[in-house]
């Protein structure tokens, strides 16, 4: 019995992390997609500049970002950049919103 | 008959054909229109738009000086493109790419020099007013351990003929003194704070207030006395609090100085704080809808408004400047991005950029008196700034 819940436990992990994954994987809807492109181009692009070549955030093309690690893309949007003014973005975008962004921004963003 | 037509034609002729009509330039305006590279040329008598002008590059951070004859301005692009627009022929008079990446800059007291902030490379050029020709290149300082020169910002004007000015990287205050001819006249602030991302300088050009951002409070010069150094004013604010994420820098300009009182943004929290034109000691802290990004008072000093940063942006308020309270908070509309008072005080331009409109407000009624479309607007410039020291 106890090994049986320990098994069910295990299992339940299993698939409640297969849903988690699945769920950072999922692209934000088409309408959701629209309001991160304006904030990219708008607000972001308030330190980084309407064509991200950078202001007094650094540039964000995808020739400056090249070889940048996703994950570290990720996380400076996520918690921000300590000790400069790039602030974190997790109080108003969700993981599935960041992870977006940052695949946007490797992809190389068009300029306007 | 006939002929009388034919006059009637060539007259028309004339007129679609004919430069704009003679007009005087004192209420003149522009509007940035930032996802386009334009500029909007309008005017604040009948409010109405008087024509565009286009091929300014990147104005995704653009600001705007003007000729003390007010009909030229000076407009500073992102892509460090310097335009001299003539407002009266409604075209580029010339333009120059002067750097990489600039933010803005500004005019001196004689009119005769334009001084622009550049990010990259990092420093201060000063070009002839008239040809656009450089004068002389200051670079920055050296940002330890890189290859880099620092970040320069909060150009203004001060009396003297001289440009006053913050580096970002590495904390310090530059005066550059051209009342000389030939060589300019360069003296260093070091140590003034972490961070200093704008300043102001109060309208009688005596104090300069840079804010700083890696750190509480702001660092203040006197140009009466230099040799006193740069004090630290400001630095008790927000302390114990965690500060908030801000997610648009905030903009300093003399425009925060209403008579006795000096009103600022706090930075990382939402408040505008008070202090004493002069003293310097702060007065009191009012709380508001979000971060402050400008913070600007109307002319007769009673009303100061402040718009503020994403996610707050749609949203505008009024403080009494008697009563240190909010009396009004207003929904101009999606992204206000810029406030701009005609010199007297009789209107305030909004621009509420994913409203493309920018929007003409009573601020004695709080009500909107007009409405023009255009497409992203930033920034709003009036030609009264010719006349403003440290605008």
């Amino acid at each position: 019995m106890a090994r049986f819940s320990v098994m069910a436990a295990a299992l339940g992990g299993i698939l409640l992390g297969g849903a988690l994954l699945g769920a950072a994987r999922a692209e934000p809807g088409m309408l959701r997609q629209g309001q991160l492109e304006h904030l990219l181009r708008q607000d972001c692009g308030s330190c980084h500049g309407l064509r991200l070549t950078g202001g007094l955030g650094p540039p964000l093309t995808s020739q400056a970002l090249a070889g940048k690690p996703r994950e570290l893309l990720i996380a400076t949007i996520t918690h921000g950049r300590p000790g400069t003014p790039m602030p974190n973005w997790d109080a108003l975008l969700d993981d599935q919103d960041i992870a977006w962004l940052a695949d946007r921004l490797l992809q190389g963003h068009p300029p306007p | 008959m006939m002929r009388s037509l034919l006059f009637l034609l060539l007259g028309l002729w004339l007129a679609g054909c004919a430069q704009p009509g003679l007009r005087g330039s004192g209420d003149l305006g522009v509007v940035i229109e930032r996802a386009t590279g334009s500029l909007q040329i309008v005017e604040s008598t009948g409010r109405t738009s008087l024509g565009r002008v286009e091929g300014l590059g990147d104005l995704s951070h653009a600001s705007v000086v003007f000729s003390r004859d007010q009909r030229y301005a000076y407009v500073f692009g992102r892509d460090g493109g310097l335009t001299k627009v003539d407002l009266l022929a409604r075209r580029i008079d010339r333009r120059v790419v002067q750097g990489g990446n600039s933010i803005g800059g500004a005019i001196s007291q004689d009119g005769t020099l334009i001084a622009v902030g550049n990010y990259e490379p990092g420093g201060v050029k000063v070009f002839d007013a008239r040809t656009l020709a450089l004068v002389a290149d200051i670079p920055a300082t050296v940002v330890p351990g890189t290859e880099r020169r620092s970040r320069v910002v909060g150009v203004a004007d001060a009396p003297g003929q001289r440009f006053i000015y913050s580096l970002f990287d590495t904390g310090e205050i530059w005066v550059a003194d051209f009342s000389q001819p030939g060589q300019p006249v360069v003296s260093r602030h070091t140590g003034i704070g972490n961070q200093p991302y704008d300043a102001l300088l109060t309208p009688d050009g005596r104090y300069y207030l840079a804010g700083l951002f890696g750190e509480n409070g702001m660092a203040q010069l006197d140009l009466w006395h230099p040799e006193r150094g740069v004090r630290r004013v400001l630095g008790h604010y927000g302390r114990g609090e965690r500060k908030l994420p801000v997610y648009k820098m905030p903009h300093l300009e003399g425009w925060t100085v209403a008579g006795g009182q000096t009103f600022v943004p706090a930075v990382g929290h939402h408040q505008v704080l008070v202090m004493n034109t002069g003293t310097w000691q702060q007065t009191g802290a009012i709380d508001v809808a979000g971060q402050p990004v400008f913070v600007m008072a109307r002319p007769d000093g009673r009303q100061v408004w402040v718009n503020f940063a994403h996610p707050d942006n749609h949203k505008v308020q009024v403080i009494d400047t008697e009563t240190l309270r909010v009396v009004a908070t207003l929904e101009p509309g999606p992204a206000v991005l810029h406030m701009e008072f005609t010199a007297r005080g009789d209107q305030l331009w909004i621009s509420v950029r994913d409203g493309a409109e920018v929007q003409i407000w009573d601020p004695y009624r709080l009500e909107i008196m007009g409405r023009l479309p255009a497409p992203s607007p930033s920034g709003i410039f009036f030609t009264s700034r010719a006349h403003a020291t440290g605008l």
